[in-house]
């Protein structure tokens, strides 16, 4: 009985166009790929842990202040920012605007297109924002971990710190009111405008609602970055200036 | 060999112990695979079956399991770092040197604890940016989204506050930096714009629990590295597992 089966079963297999299995059983398909994830990253992390020692200095003491303080490393962009921005800016509104943002995103993402693959022709347009967004990031970080020395100054990784570095400017020209307020509220207008006029469809697509709170987002971004370089450049130390805050 | 090995197999499968432990018999059976993810405590967050595209490495690059793998690290190795440290001014970096020189394995306890958070604040970067390069946010994972960059701020928080514990030069500046930015808070923080509380009661006072880091610093860092944090993390953690069961398992082309 049991070779009869054994028989039919091939004709029946062979009568079936042969096809890839959409699903295949979790145990072991998935567990024992997440069992070798595990057993890397634990001899990954236990040669790290012999080789490299974590970081002691000397003990805490208050009345003597290093120079420079750094911030853990994933904070050091945000510190970066404090060169280009007042605290409130750097420290506060800056990390509250990436985590709404970020939550905002899939409430905004009207594309329903490229799910579940790595895909750029797709979904181009967001693709690009967030890499800007997460390059800056990163970039961020690495230049005020790596080239920034005593008081913050410009520092290459290889210079020694001991090096006597001119002081660079933290900005001198401040922009009157009646200048500076016009050009921060025109860009944002503008940049909510134009794309209304020459892309019509985007805004379409999005609705009103959503393509309003995507440019804020977006316009806000590129204009904490676009800071940096009206300082290096123009020697910018704020666009708005108040009595009770600046920008 | 083989066949000694099997009747082995067999034997230990049919022992009282082993079908007490395992509610299923040998996993070599579809019927016994099945049961092993359904009736295994560590398996039942597993969907029975997993599309074949999820399984590839190059698809998710094991990031988020492995961003669990190293919180399962941090808690275990801080446990036991917790039976030699006392968070107070007088024994904090004392037992730090402790841990280095008398503690058995203390230094390499501690190295890990402090690689494998570093390793985890990355490895939750790159699977919100594997996430998101998927387009793995969409619906119905919107809300599934939101709950994990409340975990990538926990996770950066969970660092953050531990960064402080062992008392020194490093530890104690980088706080100031961090924690001085709650000063600048507009409204709430003592020197941000439109300011109306005073030193001794904005943001950064309760932050550090003083007007400068202190003591008081110290334990309320502790606390919160230690129970609070953890708490709220397994917490949004579970909802997130739950979550990308409930809402289609791993993404998928539609």
């Amino acid at each position: 009985m049991q070779e009869r089966i054994d028989e039919e079963k091939p004709k029946e297999a062979a009568s079936e166009i042969p096809k890839k299995p959409e699903k295949l059983l979790a145990f072991p398909h998935l567990v024992f790929k997440e069992f070798i994830a595990l057993m890397l990253v634990s001899l990954v992390l236990i040669i790290i842990s012999m080789v490299l020692n974590a970081p002691l200095e000397e003990i805490a003491t208050p009345t003597k202040t290093p120079n420079p303080a750094k911030a853990p490393w994933y904070f050091v962009g945000l510190q970066e920012m404090l060169v280009y921005f007042d605290p409130w800016i750097a420290g506060v509104m800056i990390p509250i605007l990436i985590i709404i943002g970020l939550m905002a995103i899939p409430f905004v993402d009207k594309n329903l297109k490229g799910v579940g693959i790595y895909c750029f022709r797709e979904r181009k347009f967001a693709f690009v924002i967030f890499t800007i967004g997460i390059v800056a990031w990163f970039g961020l970080i690495i230049f005020g971990c790596y080239f920034r020395g005593p008081s913050w100054l410009l520092y290459l990784p290889w210079e020694s710190w001991d090096i006597h570095k001119p002081v660079i400017s933290k900005g001198t020209y401040i922009l009157p009111l009646f200048v500076g307020l016009p050009a921060m509220i025109g860009y944002y207008i503008l940049g909510m405008w134009l794309p209304i006029l020459f892309a019509r469809n985007f805004y379409k697509t999005l609705g009103s609602t959503s393509y309003f709170i995507t440019m804020f987002f977006i316009l806000s971004m590129f204009g904490f970055l676009g800071k940096i370089p009206l300082r290096f450049v123009f020697d910018i130390k704020y666009i708005i200036h108040t009595p009770w805050f600046s920008i | 060999m083989i066949k000694g090995l099997k009747r082995f197999t067999e034997w230990l499968v049919h022992t009282q112990i082993w079908s007490s432990i395992f509610r299923q018999g040998w996993p070599d059976t579809e019927r016994n695979r099945i049961l092993t993810i359904l009736n295994t405590c560590l398996f039942h967050l597993h969907p029975l079956k997993v599309r074949t595209h999820g399984l590839k490495v190059k698809y998710t690059f094991c990031l988020g399991g492995v961003s669990l793998f190293l919180f399962i690290v941090e808690t275990i190795t801080g446990v036991l770092l917790m039976f030699y440290y006392r968070p107070t001014v007088e024994y904090a970096y004392q037992d730090m040197k402790d841990l280095e020189f008398a503690v058995t394995f203390g230094l390499f306890l501690r190295n890990m604890h402090r690689w494998a958070a570093h390793g985890m604040v990355l490895t939750v970067i790159l699977h919100m940016c594997r996430v998101f390069y998927t387009g793995s946010y969409k619906p119905p994972r919107e809300y599934n989204w939101c709950i994990g960059v409340s975990l990538l701020v926990l996770t950066l928080l969970l660092s953050f506050t531990g960064y402080l514990l062992p008392w020194d030069q490093l530890a104690f500046w980088a706080v100031t930096v961090g924690t001085n930015m709650a000063k600048a808070t507009p409204l709430m923080g003592a020197e941000g714009p439109f300011h109306i509380l005073s030193e001794m009661s904005d943001m950064c006072f309760y932050l550090r629990g003083s007007v400068d880091i202190s003591e008081n610093t110290l334990l309320r860092f502790y606390v919160l590295h230690c129970i609070a944090l953890p708490l709220a993390a397994v917490g949004l953690m579970g909802i997130h597992f739950w979550r990308v069961r409930k809402d289609g398992g791993i993404s998928g082309p539609l």
